[in-house]
């Protein structure tokens, strides 16, 4: 099928990448690629009267490695979660399913592409434990996936920011990005993770990192600056100091201002400089849980005027999940908040990551008002195109909600009812702006938060995110009348969670919501030619003498881990 | 020439060093020599020049003697056994790769097995102690770097894991701690005197199969409260100390093994062990990990969690819905009530390790046998069939005690005609395909694999 012929005919278009809003068109496909023609023999796809869209890209999804694994083990009682039994797919030529919050690799294949989805970035990889980020990703089917290495508390980048030494950084994340076959820059907790290590947090910019004397602020700072030397397809990408704690939404606008004055380079497309993930949790008010209230406001007035930021919600849904991030620090906080049990993963030299499961209950205000926070970012945005939807899966929410999320976004009336439906509505409603927004986002819009922009934000906009000739075959078909949109939203989200259609790299892997082929998965990492810098070479081969207990020789990813390689080359002159 | 490889990962035990120098023959068939392992480390790799290793499978005669027979027709056998089988247990996986458990993985799903592995009659309790308590631990690195307490609890390393106290735990002279040993305080708690113990700075020498209570002392200490003057037979004094000592750590890091999951309490001790490490990171920063016991017996709760979402004894006969309850899904409890009707050892040998009633049930019903020697597992099957050894003729990712990964590589050809685990268990899964006449399903990392599969035009 991938090298077969295809034409998706009579839908309504929605493009951002073309301007294309509900037009009535054909999109061609051949040889796994958009195409402007094909000939009369292609398969047709009927598509009359339903929505066709690029395949969705998701930018921040915590999908495969050791944290991940972790929350699945240490969960069994996920698995009574799952749902439906899918006994006929087990029985014809499918892997079997499990897992709600943490999804196995096949699941989380399946259950993406049920959705329409086609590229997924997996959020935080500890490089030692890349190997294993990439077994994971090889056993998930269908949906194209990369890596983002974490970087912001590793002792190597650490020392080389303390002395200033923005090209020594740039050059060891190169190296980096290449052993573990990465993407691109990812920070948690600047700092803050690493004092982790002695049991302590920077919960401030200007806090300092125990024995390494350097602040967050410094760190993010000479990233910034590094990833912009590098001319990366993807900004670096952060999670902010203070995640989940009252009044933290003005630590949160302090860090963004500091990419103000940075300029994009890159020869990608990509237009900012930082990209600032599952943001709801950084756009907190109040001094306490007591008087907690919705910064979203603040938040995204900031981010509205500095073009130079893209940012993703990170959405509550308001289900029983399983809280996992590199921020080892706030996990700790969470277990003693919620006394659940708690996993931890200190990695040696390079981060620390936790694991609590978490039950967003509506009948706790706070919990209502984090649902609403995320809703609000979304609906004070100005430019859709720099707001993507994610749910920091599994953090607030596991991603087979996005189509919920959709619909709240969508129907005001959808989220009147959830608003009805609390417990403390009115301290819910007193504490937020949700119920005074009257914004419904339309078709186009959504387009853009879950295609157009976070393809470009990760600098694969020639590839991803559209339906231009000349970009990979992912195409979305969906039950939905642009012309006549439902009146119950109920059906928005129906449509957005099985896909009528899902075509992946010019195969259909999705008909009528149900997963019918397995696809040609690819792992997209990007590979940076710069010569060889000799200092950084020598602490790297010193710190693994003396200090890692891996050999060197052993830790970068071998090529057989990653067998579909789609790689991006980034040259760097010295 | 002969030829020197470094950066080699032995495969004993769960200390997984990668450290490993050998010197192979020019011709890549012999080991000569082998360098910074331990005695049980070299051993193994030497074995595997014993001229005597089989190199075909051999299958059971009707008067008892075993013959040999091509590959063929084992994976054929194999293929109708499991099919045929209503529940077979597949058992083991303590001493293969990552893609071996993986590739078994189908044939389970395929034939409705119990997937089970070592730490079933291991770290077990463990599992169920994290189950109900999470896991706060480290990478081993963190170990040799920051811990300057170190806490062995019902485990002795000098014999079990020979190099884990030089490489990780209480001589390595790390990034913060510098002067090694100097530098550590090392606490032993065990019954016995071992080697351990002898080395340890504080031996508290418990009454055996008292580790709850002790567990429990050091809880209540560690809360302020007061003890009665002796607990498990060790005196209050000696407990508050050792207390003392933990929560002034500036890094404290306790190991614990055999000694806490088999002895009275069994998961309980877990329980308590991971609730006091909770309770010490209210003070200082302190780290728990379980002494796990092959080079790769983490690899398999690792690559199942992935794959089905439960580390062990998952039960995948439903065809629906992978299911977990230890009890009834635990090897020996299935083969202690008979109900399994085919039993496949893979990478372990349960004829040594298994309680004589449960071989006694599981040679009722068709044995099979997948292990690179003679074992006694081997010896009492129906069917042997050899494959490499992972880790010296075949390559490929191990999970160290610590869920670290590392990329083991051959340092040998590998007998000629002898497949890895993985390239059986894929060519069995295959026959099984074409015998149910149904579609293989390979992920697109199988697309180019490395050998010719079989074509049957009926699936073709």
């Amino acid at each position: 099928m991938a090298n077969g012929e295809l034409i998706v005919k009579g839908g309504f278009i929605i493009d951002p990448t073309r301007k294309i809003d509900g037009d009535v068109g054909d999109v061609a496909i051949k040889d796994g690629k958009i195409v402007e023609k094909v000939s009369s023999s292609a398969k047709v796809i009927d598509t009359k009267g339903r929505v066709v869209m690029a395949g969705g890209v998701d930018v921040h999804a915590h999908v495969a490695g050791p944290k991940v694994n972790v929350g699945r083990l240490m969960r069994p009682e996920d698995k009574l979660l799952s749902g439906v039994s899918r006994s006929a797919m087990a029985k014809n030529g499918y892997r079997m399913e499990a897992g709600f919050s943490i999804p196995s690799t096949f699941k989380t294949g399946y259950d993406y592409a049920r959705m329409g989805y086609g590229f997924v970035m997996e959020a935080a990889m500890p490089p030692i434990h890349s190997p294993h980020v990439h077994e994971e990703i090889h056993d998930t089917p269908i949906i194209d996936e990369a890596a983002l290495p974490v970087l912001g508390n590793n002792w190597f980048v650490m020392e080389y920011l303390k002395a200033g030494e923005v090209e020594n950084t740039a050059a060891y994340i190169a190296w980096l990005l290449r052993a573990t076959k990465g993407y691109g820059v990812k920070v948690v907790n600047p700092g803050g993770t690493a004092a982790w290590g002695w049991g302590l947090n920077c919960l401030n910019l200007d806090d300092v990192v125990p024995y390494f004397e350097i602040t967050p602020r410094e760190i993010i700072t000479g990233l910034l600056k590094a990833n912009e030397y590098l001319g990366l397809p993807h900004s670096m990408h952060v999670h902010q100091n203070d995640l989940d704690n009252p009044s933290n939404y003005t630590g949160t606008i302090e860090s963004l201002k500091i990419a103000e004055g940075v300029k994009p380079k890159n020869k990608f497309g990509r237009e900012q400089v930082l990209h600032s993930t599952h943001l709801q949790f950084h756009s907190y008010k109040g001094e306490n849980w007591g008087n907690f209230e919705s910064g979203a406001k603040e938040v995204m007035d900031y981010v509205n005027k500095n073009t130079a930021i893209t940012i993703d919600t990170g959405n509550v849904t308001l289900d029983e999940t399983t809280t996992m991030t590199a921020d080892g620090p706030f996990e700790h906080h969470l277990h003693g908040l919620n006394h659940l049990k708690w996993a931890n993963v200190d990695v040696e030299m390079e981060i620390a990551a936790g694991v609590v499961p978490y039950v967003y209950d509506p009948n706790i205000r706070v919990c209502d008002i984090q649902w609403a926070i995320g809703l609000e970012l979304a609906l004070f945005a100005k430019d859709m195109d720099r707001t993507f939807l994610t749910t920091d899966h599994p953090n607030a929410g596991p991603f087979t909600r996005y189509p919920r999320i959709i619909k709240w976004l969508m129907s005001k009336k959808a989220r009147e009812a959830v608003l009805d439906s609390f417990k403390h509505k009115d301290k819910v409603i007193a504490a937020t702006h949700l119920h005074s927004l009257e914004r419904e986002l339309t078709l186009f819009e959504i387009a853009q938060m879950t295609r157009s922009g976070p393809a470009k934000c990760l600098g694969l906009s020639r590839t991803y995110g559209g339906l231009a000739p000349g970009m990979i075959a992912d195409v979305g078909i969906f039950d939905l009348n642009y012309a006549s949109m439902p009146s119950d939203a109920e059906k928005i989200e129906s449509a957005f969670q099985r896909a009528a259609c899902f075509i992946k790299s010019g195969e259909i892997v999705v008909k009528d919501g149900e997963v019918v082929g397995h696809g040609h998965k690819q792992t997209v990492w990007v590979n940076v030619n710069m010569p060889e810098n000799p200092q950084v070479m020598r602490n790297i081969t010193q710190s693994f003498t003396k200090n890692y207990t891996v050999q060197l020789q052993n830790y970068a990813v071998k090529d057989y881990l990653a067998p579909h390689p789609f790689v991006i080359n980034v040259d760097v002159e010295a | 020439m002969p030829k020197l490889i470094t950066g080699v990962g032995c495969p004993y035990c769960g200390s997984s060093c990668d450290d490993i120098e050998v010197i192979v023959s020019d011709d890549e068939t012999k080991i000569l020599e082998v360098h910074n392992a331990c005695i049980i480390g070299s051993n193994l790799f030497l074995h595997a020049n014993d001229p005597t290793r089989p190199k075909l499978p051999r299958m059971r005669q009707p008067d008892g003697s075993m013959k040999e027979i091509p590959y063929d027709e084992a994976i054929d056998w194999m293929a109708k056994t499991m099919l045929a089988a209503k529940k077979p247990l597949i058992y083991g996986f303590g001493s293969t790769n990552c893609e071996g458990m993986s590739a078994v993985a189908r044939i389970s799903e395929k034939s409705g097995a119990v997937l089970d592995n070592c730490a079933t009659i291991c770290h077990s309790p463990s599992f169920l102690a994290i189950f109900d308590n999470g896991y706060p631990s480290c990478t081993l690195g963190k170990a040799k770097n920051r811990a300057d307490v170190v806490v062995f609890w019902g485990c002795n390393p000098m014999h079990a894991h020979p190099r884990h106290t030089s490489r990780y735990s209480i001589f390595p002279r790390g990034y913060f701690t510098q002067k090694g040993q100097m530098q550590r305080t090392a606490l032993c708690v065990d019954p016995r005197e071992t080697d351990t113990a002898k080395l340890a700075d504080n031996h508290l020498m418990l009454d055996q199969g008292h580790d709850y209570e002790l567990f429990d002392a050091f809880r209540t200490v560690l809360r302020g409260y007061d003890i009665p003057e002796v607990v498990a037979g060790i005196p209050r004094e000696k407990i508050r100390e050792s207390v003392e000592i933990m929560k002034k750590a500036q890094f404290c890091m306790i190991f614990f093994g055999m000694g806490c999951t088999h002895t009275d309490g069994r998961n309980h001790n877990i329980d308590h062990a991971i609730s006091l490490t909770r309770d010490l990171n209210n003070h200082t920063k302190c780290s728990i990990m379980a002494m796990r016991g092959h080079y790769n017996i983490a690899g398999p709760g690792q690559v199942w969690s992935w794959q089905f979402g439960f580390p062990y004894c998952i039960d995948l006969s439903k065809g629906t819905h992978a299911h977990m309850n230890p009890g009834e899904t635990i090897s020996i409890d299935l083969a202690m009530r008979d109900e399994v009707d085919c039993f496949v050892n893979v990478g372990t040998d349960a004829g040594a390790h298994f309680p004589i009633q449960v071989v006694q049930h599981l040679k009722k019903h068709p044995f099979i046998t997948i292990d690179p020697n003679f074992c006694m597992a081997s010896e009492i099957a129906d069917l042997h069939i050899p494959v490499r050894i992972a880790g010296v003729d075949e390559p490929g990712v191990v999970y160290r005690m610590d869920n670290v990964p590392i990329q083991f590589k051959a340092v040998l050809k590998g007998l000629p005609g002898v497949p890895s685990d993985e390239e059986l268990f894929d060519r069995v899964y295959e026959r099984m395909c074409e015998l149910s006449n149904c579609q293989p399903i390979w992920p697109a990392a199988k697309e180019h694999r490395r050998y010719p599969h079989n074509t049957n035009p009926a699936v073709s």
